[in-house]
C-alpha cells in the first residue's frame, strides 16, 4: 500500500514518526501552514515557520525516504491578530517557491471581519499564482462556517476543483460534494473523524475528489491513521484500486495542478505499478478536463517537459 | 573540488522557452535587482534541474540563478545585502545556489568580505547541503582562523566529505589536527568509529597521530 498523507504537521512529529510512516507505506506529505499552539505576534516569526517548511522538513523527511511539499498560507485563527497582517505582504515571495503545492490552510475560525479579508485576500493570491487552495473548516458552528466558505469560494473565481475543503464529517460532507470541491477528511484518535465512520462514508459517497489525512500536528494524533483507514477499507470489501485511489492517486491529482509536485525521488518501482498509472491517468484526465493545467506539468517528476 | 567558475550553460540543454525565459530575466535583473524575488525561485521550473552537461555537481536551475545573480549591477555591502536577502528567503535550492555562486561573485562583482554572513549562516545550520556549498573557495579565502577549522571539524562530524571542502591544504594547521584529534579520541573511548576524513589532517602531524595510535593499541 502507498500512501500520500495530504495534511500532516510533520514540524511537529519526531523522526520515529517519519520511521513509522514510511514503513507503513507513506511515500509523501503535504505540511501545510498552521498555527503552532503559541500565538506569534510577528510576521517575521511566520518568515521563519515557512523557510522552515521549505527548507529543513523536506531535507528531514528526505533522510527517511519521505517526499515532502507544503503549502503557505496566514492562517484564520493568527489572522484575527492585527500585529499578524504584514503576514499576507510575505506570502506571493513565498507563494513563489517550487515545493509550495497550495494556498493553505485558509478558511474561517471565529469567522471574523478580520478572517474573511485574510480569505478573500488569499483565495486571489491562489488565482494569481495558478495554484490550488486547501481550506479549513472550523471546529466550532462548522456546518454554518462550511456552507459560508463556499460561497466565499465560489465568489473568489476559483474554479471548485482546484479547491479543497478539509475536516469535513457527515454533516458537511454533502454540501461540499455539491459544490463540486475536492473532500477532505481528518482522521484523529477520536474527534473529527474516525476510522470506521470514515469508511462509511467512502461507502456511500464514493471515492471520486476524497482525500483522506492524518492532519497529524502536537495534539493528541496519529500519523498512521492514512495507513488504518487504507486496512480498514481492504476489511470493508474495498479493492487495492479503491485504497489507491484514495491514499495516493486522488492526492497526486489535487495537489498535482499546482505543475510543483516532484516526486521523482520515490523508487520507480513504486510509482510505476500499472494499477498506478491507470489510476494516475484517471486522475489527470479529469484534472485536465476540470481545467487545470496538470497535463503539461510532470506530476511524476522534477524537470518542466 | 568546487571550481570558482560558474559554468557556462550549453544552449542545448534549455528549451527554446527556456534560453528566452534566462534572457529575458537577465535584462529584468541589470535593470533592477527587485526583480529577483520572484525570478530566483522560478528558475527550475521556467529551465529545469537536470544536470549541466560537463560541470559535475551544477545541476541546470543552479547554473541559471547563478547567472541571474551575475547580472546583478551590484557590487561589494549592496551586493552582500541583496545576496543575504535573497538567502535568507530561499528555499533549499536557492540557498544552494547563492552559496556556490559566491566564488564568481568575488571575482565579478567585488563581493569582499559582504558573503560571509551567509556563509556563517550556513554553517549554523544541520543540512549537510548548505554546508558542503558553504565550505567552497570563497569560505577558504575569507573565513577566519578559528571559523575554518570549527566549519572543517563540523563537516567531519555531519558527514560532509572534506574532499568538497576548498583550501585544506593550504588552510589545515596544527590546531585543527589537534581539534581532529581530540575528535578521534573522543570517539575512541566512547567505542565508536572514527570517521575516515580525520586521517589525512593528522597524517600532516606525526605526533598528534602517533597519540592517537597509541590510543588505539590500548583498546585493543
Amino acid at each position: 500500500m502507498r500512501i500520500f498523507d495530504p495534511h500532516i504537521h510533520m514540524t511537529s512529529r519526531t523522526t520515529d514518526d517519519y520511521e513509522r510512516m514510511r514503513a507503513a507505506g507513506v511515500l509523501a506529505v503535504v505540511e501545510p501552514a498552521f498555527w503552532l499552539g503559541q500565538p506569534r505576534t510577528s510576521p517575521a516569526s511566520f518568515a521563519d515557520y515557512f523557510d522552515g517548511l521549505l527548507g529543513w522538513e523536506p531535507y528531514r523527511a528526505a533522510q527517511f525516504g519521505v517526499v515532502h511539499h507544503c503549502t503557505i498560507a496566514l492562517n484564520p485563527k493568527e489572522a484575527n491578530d492585527p500585529r499578524l497582517q504584514g503576514v499576507l505582504d510575505l506570502l506571493p515571495r513565498y507563494l513563489a517557491k517550487d515545493r509550495v503545492v497550495a494556498v493553505g490552510e485558509v478558511g474561517y475560525d471565529e469567522i471574523t471581519p478580520a478572517e474573511d479579508e485574510a480569505l478573500t485576500r488569499q483565495l486571489a493570491l491562489a488565482v494569481e499564482h495558478g495554484l490550488p487552495v486547501l481550506v479549513h473548516t472550523p471546529h466550532r458552528d462548522k456546518a454554518a462556517g462550511t456552507r459560508r466558505t463556499i460561497d466565499v469560494v465560489r465568489e473568489s473565481g476559483l474554479p471548485p476543483e482546484r479547491v479543497l475543503i478539509d475536516h469535513l464529517n457527515e454533516m458537511t460532507v454533502g454540501m461540499v460534494a455539491d459544490s463540486g470541491c475536492w473532500m477532505g477528511f481528518s482522521v484523529y484518535p477520536d474527534t473529527k473523524m474516525d476510522v470506521d465512520r470514515m469508511v462509511t462514508i467512502l461507502g456511500e459517497h464514493g471515492l471520486d475528489r476524497v482525500l483522506v489525512n492524518s492532519a497529524a500536528d502536537w495534539g493528541r494524533s496519529d500519523p498512521l491513521k492514512t495507513r488504518a483507514v487504507g486496512d480498514a477499507m481492504l476489511a470493508a470489501g474495498f479493492s487495492e484500486a479503491d485504497v489507491d485511489t484514495v491514499l495516493w492517486a486522488n492526492p497526486v491529482a489535487f495537489y498535482g495542478q499546482s505543475g510543483r509536485l516532484d516526486l521523482s525521488s520515490i523508487p520507480a518501482e513504486l510509482t510505476t505499478a500499472e494499477l498506478t498509472t491507470a489510476h494516475v491517468t484517471t486522475a489527470a484526465t479529469a484534472a485536465v478536463a476540470a481545467g487545470g493545467d496538470y497535463a503539461g506539468n510532470t506530476v511524476l517528476r522534477g524537470s518542466p517537459a | 573540488m568546487t571550481t570558482s567558475n560558474v559554468p557556462e550553460i550549453p544552449l542545448t540543454v534549455l528549451t527554446d522557452e527556456g534560453a528566452r525565459w534566462l534572457e529575458t530575466a537577465m535584462e529584468r535583473v541589470r535593470a533592477d535587482a527587485g526583480a529577483l524575488t520572484a525570478l530566483f525561485p522560478a528558475a527550475g521550473r521556467a529551465c529545469g534541474r537536470g544536470p549541466v552537461p560537463g560541470e559535475p555537481g551544477w545541476t541546470l536551475d543552479e547554473a541559471v540563478r547563478a547567472r541571474l545573480l551575475l547580472a546583478l549591477p551590484q557590487t561589494g555591502a549592496e551586493l552582500g545585502e541583496t545576496l543575504f536577502e535573497l538567502y535568507a528567503h530561499g528555499d533549499a535550492a536557492e540557498r544552494l545556489a547563492v552559496l556556490r555562486s559566491l566564488p564568481a561573485l568575488e571575482d565579478g562583482g567585488g563581493l569582499g568580505d559582504a558573503g560571509l554572513p551567509l556563509v556563517r549562516d550556513a554553517l549554523r545550520t544541520n543540512d549537510a547541503r548548505l554546508v558542503q556549498a558553504a565550505m567552497g573557495p570563497y569560505a577558504a579565502d575569507h573565513l577566519s582562523d578559528h571559523a575554518y577549522r570549527q566549519a572543517v571539524l563540523k563537516c567531519v562530524f555531519i558527514g560532509v566529505p572534506l574532499a568538497a571542502v576548498a583550501g585544506l591544504d593550504r588552510r589545515s594547521d596544527e590546531e585543527m589536527a589537534r581539534m581532529m584529534a581530540d575528535f578521534a579520541e573522543e570517539r575512541l573511548l566512547a567505542g565508536r568509529k572514527v570517521p575516515p576524513d580525520v586521517w589525512p589532517v593528522l597524517e600532516l602531524h606525526p605526533t598528534l597521530l602517533t597519540r592517537i595510535h597509541a590510543l588505539i593499541g590500548e583498546e585493543r
